[in-house]
């Protein structure tokens, strides 16, 4: 056994991509090694901004010969066929054997493969890895062809065991391995050798290197903490910022100063943000009057002034960059003040959302009339949603959004309660981006969540009706995101709302708008002009107004290309005027999309696909409230012994049936009656189902899904009990029927509570 | 070895960094006269760094950015500043060292400051050209960007080519300990006749701020667009056969002339704030199909890497 230290030294390797690069250099190497035939006992890479690191463990020495035996043609085989098997092995006849088999005797090819030395391997498995690693980013250098992140500069590879170290030779385009690195860049310049991961862990440390991520992390967390602690205040957390930095830097020393009393009036988010985001200093929290009042820099080295130079410079930037927020914090203010947060965001007119969708200030317009429409569902009033929904997209506008995108909505916020609006409104242009991420947290404030869907259902119908869904992988304007955006909405808050409605009135007004911008009029005028090209009924359903106005619409389009002289393209445009309107309609597919969303969503939950595409199944599935009510009503029944049993029953019940209709020719739907029952069981089925008929409709009817469940439950029994004792087929033909309509009312019942059939097992 | 004595004026910086590089082998090249928006744009770079021929250049570049006027009043911001650029190609093994070596020579003590390498990808879109470095850290601010040349007008670079950036004014105030650029000196300050940057550009920068606000003719700004563009595909379209001389003559860098005159044109016009965001990206899209070509030209020259018996 021995122990393999590789370290890959480049110039400075950006944090973000260490922690995956440390992962795929150890999948790579292992893999690789495991798969010529060694083995080993640990691996553990670690990462520098200048270094990746591999360090296996107890690796087997050479990998074991392998012996394989390929049984071939009959030795009476035409020759064609055994030319072939020659081929295919590479070896001659007289290398074959003959072995005597059941039908005669048989050539078999047997190979072996010499096992091979680690070192060999090693190399093979390093070099392969270099040249195809997984990097985000890669680059060349110099006059070379290689990629690696950064310029590559030098390849450690040692195997080391008690009798000493050895260096694994390979050459990557020149970079020779060997057995030596270098310390930190500044403070420890020079190339050193190793013997081993421990003599080089130590070596590094001497030379100020700290090899391993997790503990600069611990060094950072810890001095931090410490500098605060002693001044009274306290670090705010942020495990991403703390990744960062430890990324940065070989050698952390912790560095601490004070936010100049000019800036501290600023929000604390903005002061967060801009260290953050452009200097990479942790937060320091005054406990006491709950303001950040300080910073922490992590330098990359000791000095002999204890880091004062350091300091006075990353506070000269500091002031430069706060001086920048105080500005705009301020130059925000007064607008606000004078104009309102109206005002602020009157330029969003100028703003184009999507080229396709108009601008910013049209699609405000749009969320307020849907906001408007679903506040009485959520408990808001119409009157504050629309308010909010006027102003949540202000603050784009303002100095401070511009320079920092991520603080839009809680600037809005902040100038909403500077401008003087409600506090609902206030509440809603922060919250209505949420929920973000799947473990972001859902709003309940009602003016929020009627702003946050009207948001988010824009988004999606625009998106959709100008045929910009999301395809594989590529979702550019997440609509994913925004569709389990609606439904975290729609379940937390418990909204009931049949969202099919909804959309369609979006898509409705996203048409009028395009249309408006083309031709004036509005939908009803449309609607008459529809009806005078020839549709009977003047109540025309919106569907259909809709696709003929896309139809409308491209016949704008192919004109405009048209005069500008770009024929082929206009006939192409034109060409589309023949399709089907009756195809699918925009709300119907985004429906779907819904579905899926709310499947992946559910199966985090724990509750099966096959069990939603049950529920999905029966009307009234637009109204996602009720389609969780319920599955999670089946999920449970399934799960009992009644249920599962129930299940086979029906499907039993159900194949029967089937196959009958199926041969019969006709559907048994009606007219079971149990004046023809033949004996107890199926009596007891007939009193059963009249039970449990008369128990599940009312209990659906009060969205009782339990209760129906339980209705439905008591049929297991009966069921049972007559597969057990009645045949179906009976010489009798009105017997045969009437049982067959007996099996009918099974499914009936059954498919009123869910869609049966398609639950799986 | 002693540390170099901390420098007095901005021009003493820029005199450092001439000598520093000429010392390292660079060829100390003079800005080119034209307005451009930075020094990638001077040919020295674009077009240098394509094709195969061994190159290293350095020089100052006054690089305009209409948008950026302040009227002189901004610490920071200028319309009109400059860049101190180095193209070395392919880029040495050592560049970083050398790299560091330039800021010792302006007077930045190595033991007594923190330097950092920070990802920072370089893209120009109006070029076609992208690369991948860092932003260079001195104490938390940004002194430089290092840049290795991955693409320029949509050729691959090969070899390779180093780029380092030096933003003169704030990496010139920063060592100089000044908060307004305006306050800087610009010679030695016991010079007979001492001179501030602002005594030297205060007016200027409020001349032009007002210019590239309010005074520049939209109606002329895009005709001269389009002209541009224009000319540059013109010469671009000639026969590299050129009668008079009976020599083969592809005219990259005059076109090229045209393309960086269309760049500033442009950003002129974005100044002057008659550009929408859509349209914004359709005339960026303009200037990089201009720069393509103008590289698609260089590549058929002698320094791009032509030669007879490649072709024949």
């Amino acid at each position: 056994m021995a122990d393999l230290l590789i370290e890959l030294f480049s110039e400075e390797i950006p944090a973000r991509m260490q922690k995956k690069a440390r992962e795929d250099l150890k999948k790579l190497v292992t893999d690789g090694l495991v798969e010529a035939g060694l083995h080993y006992a640990h691996a553990e890479a670690l990462s520098t901004p200048r270094r990746l690191c591999l360090a296996i463990e107890g690796l087997s020495l050479e990998s074991p010969t392998l012996r394989e035996e390929r049984k071939g043609p009959a030795t009476s085989a035409p020759e064609k066929a055994i030319e072939g098997f020659l081929r295919s092995t590479g070896l001659t006849l007289e290398q074959l054997e003959v072995r005597d088999d059941k039908k005669g005797q048989v050539y078999f090819a047997v190979v072996e493969k010499p096992g091979r030395a680690a070192p060999e391997i090693v190399a093979e498995v390093l070099e392969k890895t270099i040249r195809n690693f997984p990097w985000p980013k890669s680059m060349r250098w110099g006059a070379g062809s290689l990629r690696w992140v950064r310029p590559l500069h030098s390849i450690l590879c040692i195997l080391s065991s008690e009798a000493g170290a050895e260096v694994v030779p390979l050459d990557v385009d020149g970079i020779v391995s060997g057995n030596t690195t270098e310390g930190h860049r500044f403070m420890a310049p020079g190339r050193f050798a190793v013997s081993s991961f421990d003599d080089y862990a130590a070596k590094l440390k001497a030379a100020k290197v700290i090899l391993d991520s997790a503990e600069r992390e611990e060094m950072i967390w810890h001095e931090a903490k410490t500098l605060a602690f002693a001044r009274g205040l306290e670090l705010v957390e942020d495990a991403g910022l703390l990744a960062e930095v430890a990324g940065l830097v070989e050698w952390p020393v912790a560095l601490m100063g004070d936010i100049a009393d000019q800036f501290l009036a600023l929000p604390p988010e903005v002061l967060q943000t801009s260290m953050k985001e452009h200097q990479k200093f942790f937060s320091v929290k005054n406990p006491k009057t709950g303001r950040i009042e300080g910073f922490v820099t992590v330098a990359n080295r000791e000095t002999a002034d204890h880091g004062a130079t350091i300091l006075k410079g990353n506070l000269k930037v500091l002031s430069a960059r706060l001086s920048d927020a105080k500005f705009f914090w301020e130059h925000d203010l007064r607008i606000v003040k004078t104009e309102g947060l109206e005002g602020m965001g009157a330029g969003l007119a100028n703003v184009t959302f999507h080229n396709k969708l108009g601008s910013q200030a049209a699609r405000i317009e749009r969320i307020e009339a849907l906001a408007r429409e679903i506040a009485p569902l959520v408990g808001a009033s119409p009157d504050l949603a629309a308010e909010a929904a006027r102003v949540v997209k202000a603050d784009l506008r303002s100095a401070m959004v511009g320079e920092f995108p991520e603080l839009q909505g809680l600037m809005g916020s902040y100038y909403a309660r500077a401008a003087g609006l409600p506090e609902a409104v206030a509440a809603a242009c922060k919250g209505h981006y949420s929920p973000l991420g799947p473990s972001d947290e859902v709003p309940s404030e009602p003016v929020t969540v009627a702003v946050a869907l009207a948001d988010k259902i824009d988004t999606l119908t625009g998106f959709w009706a100008i045929d910009e869904k999301p395809t594989g992988s590529k979702d550019p304007f997440a609509l994913r995101r925004a569709a389990l955006g609606v439904i975290r909405l729609v379940l937390a808050n418990g909204v009931r709302v049949n969202l099919l409605a909804v959309l369609e009135q979006s898509i409705l007004r996203l048409l009028d708008e395009a249309f408006s911008a083309r031709a004036s009029g509005t939908s009803a005028d449309w609607l008459e002009t529809w009806s005078r090209f020839g549709a009977e009924d003047p109540n025309v359903p919106a569907k259909m107004l809709r696709n003929f106005k896309k139809f409308l619409l491209i016949e704008f389009a192919g004109e405009r290309l048209k005069a500008e002289g770009k024929d082929e393209i206009a006939e192409l445009v034109l060409g589309a005027k023949n399709w089907n309107p009756s195809a699918a309609y925009d709300e119907d597919d985004l429906i779907s999309f819904f579905h899926d969303r709310l499947k992946v969503h559910l199966r985090d939950e724990g509750i099966r696909h096959d069990v939603i595409d049950a529920v999905l199944a029966m009307p009234g599935s637009d109204d996602l409230t009720l389609v969780v009510k319920r599955a999670e009503a089946l999920s449970a029944f399934l799960k009992t012994e009644d249920g599962g049993n129930l299940i086979q029953g029906f499907k039993r019940a159900n194949n029967i049936l089937s196959q009958a209709e199926a041969k019969d020719g006709v559907e048994y739907s009606f007219g079971a009656d149990a004046k023809f029952a033949e004996s107890d069981e199926e009596r007891a089925l007939f009193a059963a189902l009249d039970a449990a008929e008369a128990a599940i409709g009312p209990a659906m009817q009060a969205e009782e899904f339990g209760a129906a469940m339980g209705g439905m439950a008591a049929l297991r029994a009966p069921i049972d009990a007559f597969f057990e004792a009645v045949q179906i087929n009976s010489d009798n033909e009105i017997v045969r029927r009437n049982r067959l309509n007996l099996l009918s009312r099974i499914r009936q019942i059954c498919l009123s509570v869910a869609d049966l059939t398609r639950i799986e097992g | 070895m002693t540390k170099p004595a901390a420098p007095r004026s901005f021009q003493e910086i820029i005199l450092r960094l001439m000598n520093y590089w000429a010392s390292k082998g660079c060829a100390v090249l003079q800005p080119y006269d034209m307005e451009v928006g930075a020094g990638t744009f001077h040919p020295a770079t674009t077009l240098r760094a394509l094709g195969s021929r061994p190159w290293a250049a350095a020089y100052v570049q006054p690089s305009r950015r209409p948008t950026d006027g302040r009227y002189g009043e901004n610490p920071n911001r200028l319309q009109h500043y400059y860049q101190y650029q180095v193209l070395i190609k392919p880029s040495p093994p050592n560049l970083q060292e050398l790299y560091l070596g330039s800021l010792e020579a302006i007077g930045i003590d190595l033991d007594l400051h923190d330097i950092r390498f920070v990802e920072d990808d370089w893209e120009s879109p109006t070029l076609g050209a992208w690369g991948l470095g860092w932003e260079v850290w001195c104490d938390g601010m940004e002194v430089s960007q290092f840049t290795y040349f991955q693409q320029v007008g949509g050729h691959d670079c090969k070899p390779v080519s180093g780029e380092l950036t030096y933003g003169l004014e704030r990496l010139a105030m920063y060592v100089l300990g000044i908060d307004h650029v305006m306050d800087m000196p610009f010679n030695a300050p016991d010079a007979p006749i001492p001179l501030s940057y602002g005594d030297i550009f205060r007016q200027t920068e409020e001349e032009y701020s007002r210019h590239n606000f309010d005074g520049a003719t939209t109606d002329m700004l895009l005709r001269h667009f389009e002209d541009a563009e224009a000319e540059c595909e013109r010469l671009l379209a000639f026969e590299p056969a050129d009668p008079n001389s009976g020599k083969r003559i592809v005219m990259a860098h005059p076109a090229y002339d045209q393309c960086i005159k269309a760049s500033h044109l442009f950003n002129l016009l974005d100044a002057r704030g008659v550009i929408s965001v859509t349209e914004r990206q359709a005339y960026i899209g303009r200037v990089r199909a201009l720069a393509k070509k103008c590289a698609d030209a260089f590549v058929q020259t002698e320094a791009g890497g032509w030669t007879a018996e490649v072709t024949a």
